[in-house]
């Protein structure tokens, strides 16, 4: 297998605050066009130097071509056009597949934008809602037949579950699991842009927060915010030319494994496993070697999992791990120095990538107070769904 | 009406495919599918989950099976459940293998056993369906 051999980079970022009500009363492709504007000039680029278009599969004005509004709208011609569908691993996965078209050839330079707005309706017409369950909820799919039925919806019940298995098979108490979302609190606290950022908590905070679905406390379940970001992907010449240093994609790994949770092979050793294992065999990056790890965390129990399936402690150890370690941008093993979704608000869709720009950030040193002394090497992973899209990215310095 | 729950809804829709599951609910069977090459799966489909073999029949389950996971909504997790909290998500290993999700009822939510032993209890929300639901034994 060939791989990337890490001749594209990420070159250029912008991601708007997460907020609970939108500040802008603009729909997605004033969103899009707004990202686009500020992460090429992030790079140093121009809308004439774009070839390639990835975004989410949410644009409110197109539910068919979206790519193709989007190349309209803005003025691109494109050699390389996708809509992605991994839930919250379509960040990272829009940059693996950037990496991935810039490699063969396809193009050159790649805009990865997601957004997730506030629908505006229209004021003279009737309303369908989304189907529920994250558009599972229509006739004909196993969603609506096999587990909405029983009340199985949405996520967070079935993180729960998962907790709740990793809990018998391998002991693991609510402390353990608060610590996860104090120390990205703690991060969060040093990031303007996170929702949470004046607010600390303690473990007993977290414990003492609401049982939403046990043994996840509301402080433990991420909170959905408005928001969007756009990473720009480039060829190893162009990025020569980029304001800010470049971020190399030198190991990116995919794994989808099932929908409903139900049907997750294995709750105790998820689906990340391989994709991160794909990641760090592509770049020959060693776990050991990684400064920063942006680890996607809808929930705590995701963070924990991702740890351990990633290689960073053997399973079964991920919470003795997160005890023994200092998770923050001050710590020892730092985890999601931006406040992580958790903390920093989770944009829908975009929420993902959020992880990106955070790596982006710190290997350019420009994270502010939160800034590592060192950050060079990046493991970035993506998660859809119940654990069922993974991707895993390794970035490192130019 | 339900026996287990405020009230039934939502209530499954059957397609043309998965009929025959739904209509077996009415006298209380739980039918899996099993394909030429003897994998056994649920829920129902038109072709193997293991293999994509499409010569499939429908075979009886015993109604036996094992707590896999579980989690018990405190808050409702879809509007329909407003009334049920706290009420218990399911995920049973059934006897046969395959792993189906369901509630668990007639369970104290503070005293679950995951991998404990459970088996169906039928609820007959409308003239068409009952529900699988399971109980520990």
């Amino acid at each position: 297998m060939r791989g990337l051999t890490g001749e594209a980079a990420i070159v250029g970022i912008a991601e708007f605050a997460p907020e609970r009500k939108p500040s802008r009363s603009w729909m997605g492709l004033e969103v899009y066009s707004e990202l686009a504007r500020l992460a090429l000039d992030d790079a140093g680029l121009s809308i004439h130097d774009v070839d390639g278009i990835i975004t989410g599969n949410n644009l409110q004005e197109a539910q068919m071509f979206i790519p193709a509004t989007l190349i309209e709208y803005m003025g691109i011609e494109s050699h390389f056009s996708e809509v992605l569908d991994l839930g919250g691993a379509s960040g990272a996965g829009a940059v693996l597949r950037a990496a991935a078209a810039i490699e063969a050839g396809l193009c050159e330079t790649v805009l990865c934008i997601i957004h997730t707005t506030m629908p505006r309706l229209n004021p003279h017409a009737s309303h369908e809602k989304r189907a529920r369950d994250w558009g599972g909820g229509v006739w004909g799919s196993p969603q609506a037949e096999f587990e909405i039925p029983f009340g199985a919806v949405q996520g967070s019940y079935g993180y729960a579950m998962i907790a709740n298995r990793y809990r018998h098979e391998y002991g693991l108490t609510y402390e353990q699991l608060a610590k996860i979302a104090v120390d990205q609190r703690t991060n969060a606290l040093a990031n303007p842009k996170a929702a949470f950022r004046n607010t600390p908590i303690t473990i007993e905070d977290v414990l003492n927060s609401p049982m939403i679905v046990d043994p996840l406390h509301l402080l433990e379940i991420v909170m959905p915010c408005f928001g969007g970001a756009a990473v720009v992907v480039s060829s190893k010449e162009r990025a020569a030319r980029a304001k800010n240093r470049p971020a190399y994609v030198v190991g990116g790994g995919e794994n989808t494994t099932h929908r409903s949770v139900t049907y997750d092979p294995d709750f105790t050793h998820s689906p990340i496993k391989s994709a991160a294992d794909r990641a760090f065999d592509m770049s020959g990056v060693k776990r050991s070697e990684i400064d920063l790890a942006s680890l996607y965390d809808c929930y705590t129990i995701t963070v924990l999992l991702t740890i351990e399936d990633a290689g960073f402690c053997a399973k079964g150890d991920g919470p003795k791990f997160v005890e023994a370690h200092d998770l923050t941008y001050k710590g020892d093993f730092p985890i999601n120095t931006h406040g992580g979704q958790l903390s920093f608000g989770q944009s829908g869709l975009a929420g993902g990538m959020s992880h990106i720009t955070e790596a982006y950030l710190q290997m350019t040193g420009r994270a502010g107070e939160r800034q590592l002394k060192r950050c060079d090497t990046v493991f970035v992973n993506g998660n859809g769904g119940i654990m069922s899209e993974q991707v895993s990215l390794v970035l490192r310095g130019g | 009406m339900s026996k287990y729950r405020p009230q039934a809804e939502p209530i499954p829709v059957p397609t043309p495919v998965t009929q025959p599951f739904w209509d077996a609910t009415k006298e209380h069977r739980l039918m899996l599918q099993r394909c030429a090459n003897g994998h056994t799966f649920y829920y129902a489909r038109t072709h193997c989950p293991e293999c994509l073999s499409s010569a499939l029949e429908w075979v009886p389950a015993s109604g036996r099976g094992k707590l896999y996971s579980y989690t018990v909504a405190r808050r409702p997790q879809s509007p329909e459940f407003a009334e049920d909290v706290p009420y218990i998500i399911a995920a049973i290993t059934l006897e046969e293998g395959p792993r189906m999700t369901s509630l668990l009822v007639d369970a104290d939510p503070d005293n679950v056993v995951i991998d404990g032993p459970v088996e169906v209890a039928w609820d007959d929300v409308s003239d068409a369906i009952a529900m699988p639901y399971f109980r520990p034994v």
